[in-house]
């Protein structure tokens, strides 16, 4: 099962937490704001994945399974991991 | 905008005597001749309309050009009643088609949204109209009013007047505005789930859309086909502006070539580039116009047909100095939701401006090009991309004064008057 990993770019407010944690698929563009790689997320960084969306102050970012028949699916994700 | 009558080809939206203008009932039914709905939804008619809608291969005329009849569709399968909301905000500052048509043929969208409100079994029709254009307000009040005495509408239809912002008349925004939201766009990540006011699943569709969707309703899918090309048929308003002698709208079947459109409008010489499709839209070389007004013909060559506009450069003009002050109006227009939007929209516009002036850098070049992509799709909605591929398509079409103004050399045209509005 492939997962991309979004943002949301209404919601995102340029912390950067998540390019901190995860810079092997998310850089900042020069304003500071999140630019994912929009490859699936390798199964080694799964779990740091999990971690950069749980510490998005703002809730912005999603792992979202990749599904080839139809839209793509929302994960549901534990919050409280931390 | 002055706004013409078509002189030249195949009228239907714009039918009729006096230039089309059918404002009130009686006019519109000589013209176009009574339509027949049933008196309440009806599944076997319902079906036929929607099958005719798809054979039509009529496509949305608000800009994306996504099948009429799929829109229809999505709806299929949802629990709760629909509303339709019918959009004429033509928030597009080049284009005035919308507006002709709701103060020449209002009768005929409110045709349209009410047999799509049939097929559909929505509760209520929503007519957005943006609050500074008084006069399609007026001409559509009207109109309902004269429906209503006739006692013609079966689906309930409201005027709503929305904010008359760029980006107010994006689908998203629309429709959160008329759920009683500030109007803005709306991040959607799966675009065929349907938008919803309050728990209501929502079709939403332009004008002119409506408009052709009346017509099909009275004459089928293949009076439709009869004018245009098999993959785009249909006629279609077209909005004509910038370095003409007579700009305003025409209608003509897709496919007409592109020169034959513009010569209509008289252009005051021969056109040095052409701007397709809008604000968002693309520029075209002057030498490409044989092109057929169509989305695959012109997409071949880089062109869209976007909202229907086409605007006319000028030998004088500067299309760096044009496109750098359209970006920057977008960059206004900005809802100012999204970051790479809020600061990527206004450095492109400062990039583009030093360029159009001759006062470019040594890195200016390189530097648009990377904010172009760091911009292009990070918007909730699709107003950095629009002005993304505006740009891009300057950057092709006037290569050689990009390299005469990036070594500071820019051409007279670049502080005229601006041509596009």
């Amino acid at each position: 099962m492939n997962r991309r990993l979004r943002v949301d770019p209404i919601a995102c407010d340029a912390f950067g937490y998540c390019a901190e944690l995860l810079p092997e698929l998310i850089t900042l563009d020069e304003w500071g704001y999140p630019v994912i790689d929009g490859r699936p997320v390798p199964a080694q960084l799964v779990d740091l994945a999990h971690r950069a969306v749980a510490d998005c102050p703002r809730r912005a970012l999603t792992l979202v399974e990749d599904s080839r028949s139809g839209p793509p699916a929302k994960v549901k994700l534990s919050t409280s991991r931390r | 905008m002055t706004m013409t009558a078509p002189t030249v080809g195949h009228t239907r939206l714009l039918a009729g005597p006096l230039a089309g203008n059918n404002a009130d009932l009686a006019a519109h039914t000589d013209t176009h001749g009574p339509l027949d709905l049933p008196r309440r939804h009806h599944g076997a008619w319902s079906q036929s309309l929607l099958d005719e809608l798809a054979r039509s291969g009529l496509t949305g005329r608000g800009g994306a050009g996504f099948p009429a009849a799929r829109k229809l569709d999505l709806l299929a399968g949802q629990r709760r009643r629909p509303r339709l909301v019918v959009n004429a905000m033509e928030g597009e500052p080049a284009s005035a088609k919308d507006r002709l048509l709701l103060e020449r043929a209002p009768h005929l969208v409110l045709d349209g949204a009410q047999a799509a409100a049939l097929a559909i079994d929505a509760t209520l029709v929503v007519c957005c109209v943006a609050d500074d254009r008084p006069e399609s307000a007026d001409a559509l009040r009207r109109a309902m009013a004269e429906r209503a005495a006739a006692g013609l509408d079966v689906v309930p239809v409201e005027l709503r007047l929305a904010p008359g912002r760029y980006s107010a008349g994006e689908e998203s925004a629309l429709v959160d505005w008329v759920g009683g939201g500030r109007g803005l766009p709306t991040f959607r990540p799966d675009k065929s789930v349907p938008l919803t006011v309050g728990r209501s699943p929502v079709l939403l569709h332009n004008a002119e859309t409506l408009a052709h969707v009346a017509l099909i309703a009275r004459h089928g899918a293949d009076w439709f086909r009869a004018v245009g090309l098999p993959d785009a048929p249909g006629t279609t308003l077209v909005t004509v502006t910038g370095a003409v002698r007579s700009p305003g709208v025409v209608e003509v079947e897709l496919g007409t070539p592109l020169d034959v459109i513009v010569q209509r409008a008289e252009p005051l010489q021969a056109p040095l580039a052409v701007l397709l499709g809008g604000y968002g839209g693309t520029w075209m070389a002057g030498t490409a116009l044989s092109t057929p007004y169509a989305p695959g013909p012109l997409a071949e060559v880089g062109g869209t047909v976007g909202a229907g506009v086409i605007g006319v450069l000028g030998p004088g003009g500067c299309g760096l100095a044009e496109t750098a002050r359209i970006v920057s109006y977008l960059a206004a227009q900005s809802a100012g939701q999204c970051g790479p939007c809020v600061f990527g929209m206004p450095a492109i516009a400062d990039d583009l401006h030093r360029l159009a002036a001759g006062q470019s850098d040594g890195r200016l070049l390189d530097r648009l090009q990377s904010r172009l992509t760091a911009v292009d799709g990070r918007g909730a909605c699709r107003l950095p991309d629009g002005a993304v591929r505006l740009v891009r398509s300057a950057l092709s079409v006037f290569a050689k004064d990009v390299t005469a103004h990036a070594r500071r050399h820019p051409c007279p045209g670049w502080n005229r008057a601006p041509v596009m509005p």
